[in-house]
């Protein structure tokens, strides 16, 4: 009995199902505008340039073809990672033909999550080095013109469990194939040398580039234009065009950078200071990527592998740092959960925590029972860190000067069942008249301009100037001579103050610590850690005290970690040391001789 | 800093054995050193006797917290227990709630406990016990009151309160300003 449906009045919904159309077809703008010839950019010019110059050397020399199409390619390859962004479209088919796509993301993947790596190997991974390049290239080129050769050593080095005769002849052979790779990459270094000769990189003048940047800047010409000076300023005497200055390559250098990566000049300067051409590049694009995201064990409450099975039981995955006890390092949280809000998090278990700050506490070493000041210590990473290591025992006293940020050092100490710990707020300098001589150890992370943590606060690109840098190296002098007056020595046992900043100004860092030589009765000690690069003893005007090797510097393009500096002092005696001689004896025998 | 005057004591001593019972004795009698409350700002605080001398001479203003903070005094005369005091009512306490892994969240947003989250009690749980709330996991999530006796859960309806709440963890993100 039921109602017919009226159709007829109903109205027509949309088009209906099966009115789809198909959309017109979209024509490569190659085959669009055939008519008219595409005007060729500046770089397409030079690189035609160099096609020709290179057809060219080969006919001149027909029978060693082989050789010369690896020079070639190994020429290419070189300049490419120097200053261009793209192949051209005959390299660009070999190179896609033969890059195994699976290897490349594993050495980016393992790049992003490296942690704590040499110098050397993570230069490797970045893969926006120079020789990395070129031996892919190398590679590759040889693999596509001799088979056989090549071909034999990529087995070799699959099957290494043969025969011995094999692997005598594999040796031999291979040994022979080092021998012509050293020859090509002679030939390709002295062709490179002739064809830079002969092609002459051309960068317009520091008029023409300060003209160009008020007009409109182009970012990937200023981009190529960064990679050419660096590859001149590298051989500068060889590559230069005659009759410019280093000091205007330079110039255009400083003015390049500070426009494509957003930098302020006075940074950039003192960043390019410090750092070769070269290496203040990788610096400048490490800062643009964010570093790995990291999460230290809270002891107290649990182990390492607990939090790690209950965190991967939730989906995110975790990997362990295999230099810390406490480290875990986040490769991945799905969308529906958020890193400080789980709780594991909430109950204390973990805290977000970068890896670089483990660092300092790692120096700092402090042992149960003993009395512990942190002087600036917000959020508590670093300090609930102490506090896991003496295991609630002795005394921690954390001082922050900010009333606000002190309320998140509240929390977390809360949060993290520490027990043994009196938060104050203070300003630091008053330590050393509050509680002079009352503590074993202090932590000293001070407040510094931050040029370390680029990748985490932008602001810092273009907010800082020299009065910045100045007023905070200021503080960081007072903060740190109050915090040695802070500290009691007993036979050698204590007394130690940890200095941290997570800059890397010289001003802020080894200018500091020298100060604070001078002005009491401290030596630097080894800070324990194998990481990091040695402290500046001479920089530019600056001969600083010989042990400053002894600190530590961390570079965010070398660890993938944040940048930092790290310094261990030894208090010897109270006062102020009278004369530098004084000092000097006083280091040698340590002995103890009150002022 | 002060100590406790007598009627605080007492305050803060009945509303702690609501949570702990007699185990309170295990708060004052430790084998690692003397340990005292010390009232600061209206902040109850529970800490080691040593570190209290040494607080003592620093400058009060400055003194944001020592120790563990149990809680405060209300200005209508009452102790409130706050979800910081949860590290030592975890070990001692009597009655505990295990919630389901759906409800944690809820309860972590400050809800009380519904029947239908509930996934165990312990035995012999008194209406209006004080109870800590754990999680599948036997994570510590926050304490609360009962509101309906072991016996009398078995017969609840779904959406029934089981454990009105007190204090949850999740205020440590949520009301960070406000802690202590």
């Amino acid at each position: 009995m039921g109602r017919a449906a009226n159709f007829q009045d109903k109205p027509k919904k949309g088009p209906g199902r099966k009115a789809r159309k198909q959309k017109d077809p979209v024509f490569p703008r190659a085959t669009n505008d055939e008519d008219e010839p595409k005007k060729l950019s500046r770089r397409q010019r030079i690189r035609a340039r160099k096609r020709t110059l290179k057809q060219e050397a080969v006919k001149t020399n027909p029978p060693k073809k082989m050789k010369k199409m690896n020079t070639k390619q190994k020429v290419d390859g070189d300049l490419d990672s120097e200053g261009e962004h793209q192949f051209s479209s005959d390299e660009m088919e070999e190179f896609t033909n033969n890059i195994k796509t699976n290897s490349v993301e594993e050495t980016q993947a393992k790049t992003k999550f490296a942690l704590f790596e040499k110098d050397g190997s993570s230069d490797e991974d970045s893969g926006g080095g120079n020789e990395d390049g070129e031996e892919e290239n190398d590679d590759f080129g040889v693999g596509n013109e001799d088979e056989n050769d090549m071909g034999f050593q990529d087995d070799d080095d699959d099957d290494d469990d043969d025969d011995d005769d094999d692997e005598k002849d594999i040796e031999k052979l291979s040994k022979k194939i080092e021998k012509k790779e050293k020859k090509k990459r002679a030939a390709g270094d002295a062709y490179l040398e002739e064809s830079a000769e002969k092609i002459g990189i051309q960068i317009p003048s520091l008029e023409e580039v300060q003209q160009e940047d008020e007009d409109s800047p182009d970012l990937p010409n200023i981009n190529a234009r960064i990679k050419d000076t660096a590859f001149v300023l590298a051989d500068f005497s060889k590559r230069r065009e005659e009759g410019r200055s280093r000091s205007e390559y330079l110039a255009i250098f400083l003015k390049d950078l500070s426009t494509y990566y957003s930098y302020n000049t006075f940074l950039m300067e003192k960043l390019l200071d410090m750092f070769g051409p070269t290496e203040l590049i990788e610096f400048l694009e490490a800062n643009e990527l964010p570093r790995p995201v990291t999460i230290r064990t809270n002891t107290l409450k649990t182990r390492r592998k607990v939090l790690a099975t209950a965190l991967i039981a939730r989906g995110i995955d975790v990997d362990v740092i295999t230099w810390s006890k406490v480290g875990l390092i986040v490769m991945r949280t799905p969308g529906n959960v958020t890193l400080g809000a789980t709780p594991e998090y909430l109950a204390g278990q973990y805290i977000l925590q970068g890896a670089s700050s483990f660092l300092p506490v790692m120096a700092l070493a402090p042992k149960e029972g003993e009395k512990v000041l942190d002087m600036c210590a917000a959020p508590g990473g670093k300090s609930t860190h102490i506090a896991a290591i003496m295991r609630n025992t002795g005394m921690i006293v954390c001082n922050d000067l900010n009333r606000d940020r002190v309320k998140a050092l509240v929390g977390n100490f809360h949060r993290m069942g520490i027990t043994n710990a009196v938060i104050t707020s203070h300003d630091g300098r008053a330590f050393a008249k509050l509680m002079p001589r009352a503590f074993d150890r202090v932590l000293l992370d001070a407040p510094c301009s931050g040029t370390g943590v680029i990748s985490k606060d932008e602001r810092v690109k273009t907010s800082k100037d020299l009065k910045d840098v100045q007023r905070c190296s200021h503080i960081q002098k007072e903060l740190l001579l109050a915090a040695i007056d802070s500290v009691h020595k007993f036979d050698g046992q204590n007394g130690y103050i940890i200095y941290s900043t997570c800059s890397i100004l010289v001003e802020e860092n080894e200018a500091v610590i020298e100060y604070a030589l001078k002005k009491r009765n401290v030596k630097i000690v080894p800070t324990g850690l194998d990481i990091g690069k040695s402290g500046y003893v001479r920089y530019r005007q600056h001969r600083f005290h010989p042990s400053m090797q002894l600190c530590k510097r961390v570079y965010p393009h070398s660890y993938n970690m944040d940048g930092f500096f790290v310094a261990k002092l030894k208090k010897l005696s109270d006062g102020v040391p009278k004369t530098t001689q004084d000092k000097a004896e006083d280091e040698e025998d340590e002995s103890i001789t009150p002022t | 800093m002060r100590p406790l005057k007598n009627e605080e004591t007492v305050l803060v001593f009945t509303k702690l054995k609501k949570y702990i019972g007699s185990n309170v004795r295990a708060l004052l009698e430790r084998s690692d050193g003397l340990y005292c409350f010390r009232l600061h700002n209206g902040r109850i605080y529970y800490v080691k006797e040593d570190i209290m001398k040494f607080a003592a001479t620093l400058p009060r203003d400055n003194i944001v917290s020592l120790g563990v903070c149990f809680g405060k005094i209300t200005k209508g005369g009452k102790f409130l227990l706050h979800i910081t005091a949860l590290d030592f009512l975890h070990p001692y306490c009597q009655n505990k709630i295990w919630i389901k892994e759906s409800a944690e969240q809820n309860f972590m947003y400050g809800n009380h406990v519904y029947k239908s989250g509930l996934s165990r009690i312990s035995e012999n749980t008194p209406k209006y016990a004080g109870v800590v709330v754990l999680s599948s996991k036997d994570i510590p999530l926050g304490f609360g009151v009962a509101a309906k006796a072991t016996a009398e859960c078995r017969h609840a309806d779904p959406m029934d309160i089981i454990c009105f709440h007190q204090a949850d963890i999740g205020e440590y993100v949520r009301n960070e300003e406000a802690l202590i």
